[in-house]
């Protein structure tokens, strides 16, 4: 079967299951798996971009993505401006001295070429530049949390709408992952595993630590909509929503947040839609032709005079920046960023299963992937619980073990999709719709 | 001046605690390096693996425990390593006949092992939470300290007092014996050798009759020895919690990769390295330097470079810094 027949063979199989799920479970269920599915699609044709056309093994995924949700509260909270009144400019000042230090650093290491104390002249710049950094930073942010820290102790955002934050949140992700991939690329590929691994862990630490950005884990919630999306509140004073529930026999409470989540499926698939067309644009031109060219033979592209690491950059900033914005919409939908629900399985190694399992080097593999996993992930944990439970039927109600055995089902999640990752990669290594 | 309570200071808050931790990292980045040597990938599954193999240990301590068996003064946790060694070593060469051997007769890229390694880490990840659970664990009896804060007030007359732990004693001393067990048998015994050819020139080992699939048997043996130890010096002395190990593999591969990816010596001076960094940059000197300085020039603030929440952001500088300047490491590993 080759993919012309075998891709809309697979999606309209996909497309059956999110029907089922609707019919068996509920609707609502249904459209938030459509939903988180779209989310996780386009992050998986993210990471995709690196993987499959360049070969660049990216797990730090997770942190590009907490970056497009920082971008989310940045843009569109209201600012704080009593925040800002007390401590918004001293911030302002304190963090532009912490960056001219070190890019101050930076040039002296460069100017300083065959100087024998470089080390401990740029040694001695970061150090003072450190403290000063410090001795600016910390009442600047003392002045800023203690500003009503039941609600606020931030500084807000800029108070625009939402949507731009989406395409900031890519920015965001592509500037971290530019320092990333200056670094780190260029090197063996599990260096940059390494490297991506840990600016994932230090970008959550920030959002998690730094109250006065992101107010930590008292989370943000209440961000607003983007705009065609409508409140269920609003809908349910409508009198024509009203009279559209009372015609189709439905109850307008259950209408309104379907309706809700419709809208949302509409603007994700429009995204997914034009990303999709972007990137199968790009893989059919010579440029894709040159990654890929690149991605199976290094050295003879490098002989022709690709600049390999250049173009393994570009690559990398551009396949961060869509799970940036990615992640810009998960936390648009969710409406609160909360830093704690960041793990790097669900967010970082989850979406490598999904472009595994999915086809890797294929952007409808990569999406297709990201929809089926996500559905996998959410529906085994009911079938786990319910299977332990059928295991478990024979010992006593009030045992431990059996208690212990239920609390835990929840795992078997991370168990399925181990294996499921294991045996594709075994039995199916090109994923379910082959690049060619 | 005060300079023998900054001293003690020093020894106290720093010193001990940043022996035990490099000590702990230590091991589980020769754990990385020794697959990276002989199986030629970066093992994301080690830390869920060390996990997975702590896990065993504390089970079988708290069945020792519960049969009233305890080791004295030491924790009964050491008798169980034993056990809990033997139980992983059996746990990674069946994934290894699983997984990785397919992969190794293929002659497949090393990252495609990575991403097998992946899949590991997941089923690791999902055993130790469906056996244990997600929380955190307790199974340290015996001793607690070895020298008591109170103690040694009492004897030195110092305002300033030193703790030193059972935990953190034996950590220390297990790992020297441990590593110098690890280096006799690498120096001195046919299969260690055997080893050392391998891992220096595949092509050249198989010639001379050198049973790959022996030398690869041998390392996942010593790497669950390795592993398990050092998930359990860890679990004492600071908390057994499974995510915290996850967390762990980023200063262990930064360990590994600073004293050379496949260098057991890099490993180990990478540990150290890593956790004296860690330690230093993270802890409030305040009181050391009050001790120092005359009165009237003590500190206000804590005299801390960084909060302990970003002690992980040290292991990421200090790899980046060695990514840039000497992309093999201090002691010069395989590959770039």
């Amino acid at each position: 079967m080759n993919n012309a027949t075998r891709t809309p063979l697979l999606f309209a199989c996909m497309g059956f299951l999110i029907i089922a799920t609707g019919v068996l479970q509920s609707w609502d269920s249904a459209l938030n798996l459509l939903n988180f599915g779209l989310i996780a699609a386009i992050m998986a044709l993210g990471v995709n971009m690196q993987w499959g056309y360049a070969g660049l093994f990216n797990v730090g995924i997770m942190g590009f993505v907490a970056l497009g949700g920082v971008a989310a509260v940045l843009v569109s909270m209201p600012p704080v401006n009593d925040a800002w009144a007390q401590g918004g400019l001293r911030m302002i000042f304190a963090l532009a001295v912490g960056v001219g230090t070190i890019i101050g650093a930076i040039m002296v290491f460069r100017r300083l070429k065959a100087q024998r104390f470089r080390g401990l002249i740029v040694l001695a710049i970061l150090v003072i530049g450190a403290m000063i950094f410090r001795a600016l930073f910390g009442p600047a942010r003392d002045a800023i949390e203690a500003v009503n820290p039941a609600g606020e102790g931030y500084l807000g955002g800029l108070g625009l709408p939402i949507l731009l934050a989406w395409p900031i949140g890519a920015l965001f992700a592509a500037g971290a992952a530019w320092i990333v991939g200056k670094t780190a690329l260029g090197l063996r590929s599990d260096y940059l595993a390494i490297a991506t691994l840990g600016i994932s862990e230090i970008i959550l630490a920030v959002i998690r630590n730094e109250d006065w950005l992101t107010r930590g884990v008292k989370n943000v919630n209440g961000l607003p909509r983007p705009w065609p999306v409508p409140y269920e509140i609003e809908l349910q004073e409508d009198p024509g929503f009203l009279a559209r529930a009372e015609a189709w026999g439905m109850d307008p409470v259950g209408l309104s947040t379907l309706t809700v989540k419709l809208a949302y499926a509409g603007l994700f698939l429009l995204v997914l839609l034009i990303l999709m067309w972007l990137a199968q644009k790009a893989l059919q031109s010579p440029w894709g032709r040159m990654m890929r060219a690149i991605r199976d033979n290094e050295t003879a592209a490098e002989a022709m005079g690709k600049d390999v690491k250049k173009r393994h950059l570009h690559i990398f900033v551009i396949g961060s920046a869509v799970c940036g914005l990615a992640g810009a919409m998960m936390t648009t939908m969710d409406g609160l960023l909360n830093p704690g629900a960041y793990q790097p399985l669900r967010y970082t190694f989850l979406i490598w299963v999904m472009v595994i399992v999915g086809g890797s080097g294929n952007n409808w593999g990569a999406v297709l992937g990201g929809m089926l996993v996500w559905f996998l992930y959410v529906q085994v944990e009911p079938l786990g619980t319910w299977l332990m439970s059928v295991m478990t039927a024979g010992l006593d109600d009030g045992s431990a073990l059996k208690q212990h055995l239920i609390d835990n089902a929840i795992y078997m999640r991370f168990l399925v999709m181990g294996i499921f990752l294991l045996l594709v990669l075994r039995f199916s290594p090109r994923g379910l719709i082959p690049e060619r | 001046m005060d300079f023998l309570n900054a001293l003690v200071a020093l020894l106290n808050f720093v010193i001990i605690p940043a022996t035990a931790y490099g000590s702990q990292l230590a091991l589980g980045a020769l754990g990385v390096t020794l697959i990276y040597g002989i199986l030629r990938f970066s093992n994301f599954a080690h830390g869920d693996g060390m996990a997975l193999g702590t896990m065993f240990v504390i089970l079988t301590t708290w069945g020792l425990q519960a049969a009233g068996i305890s080791f004295g003064p030491l924790p009964t946790a050491l008798l169980a390593l034993p056990i809990g060694i033997a139980l992983t070593a059996l746990l990674f060469i069946a994934t290894d006949r699983a997984v990785y051997r397919f992969y190794r007769r293929q002659k497949a890229a090393p990252v495609i092992f990575v991403i097998a390694s992946l899949g590991v880490m997941f089923v690791y990840n999902a055993l130790t939470r469906f056996i244990i659970g997600p929380d955190d664990q307790r199974f340290a009896d015996g001793e607690r300290f070895i020298i008591s804060a109170r103690d040694f007030r009492e004897a030195t007359g110092l305002a300033e007092g030193l703790a030193f732990r059972t935990s953190q004693g034996i950590t220390i001393v297990t790992a020297i014996i441990v590593v110098a067990a690890l280096f006799w048998f690498l120096n001195k015994t046919r299969t260690g050798k055997s080893m050392r050819a391998f891992s220096d020139n595949e092509d050249l080992a198989l010639l001379s009759g050198i049973n790959p699939e022996r030398v690869v048997m041998v390392t996942w043996i010593i790497v669950a020895a390795l592993a398990v130890t050092a998930g359990t010096l860890y679990g004492l002395d600071k908390s057994y919690r499974p995510f915290t190990y996850f967390q762990l593999l980023l200063p262990i591969f930064a360990s590994a990769i600073v004293g050379g990816l496949g260098n057991p010596l890099g490993a180990i001076a990478g540990g150290f390295i890593i956790a004296y960094s860690e330690v230093m940059v993270t802890y409030a000197w305040k009181k050391i330097v009050t001790y120092l300085v005359p009165e009237t020039m003590a500190p206000e603030g804590l005299v801390q470079l960084l909060g302990t929440e970003y002690k992980f952001a040290v292991s990421f500088v200090i790899l980046i810094i060695v990514l840039l300047v000497r992309p093999t490491g201090i002691f010069r590993g395989k590959a770039v």
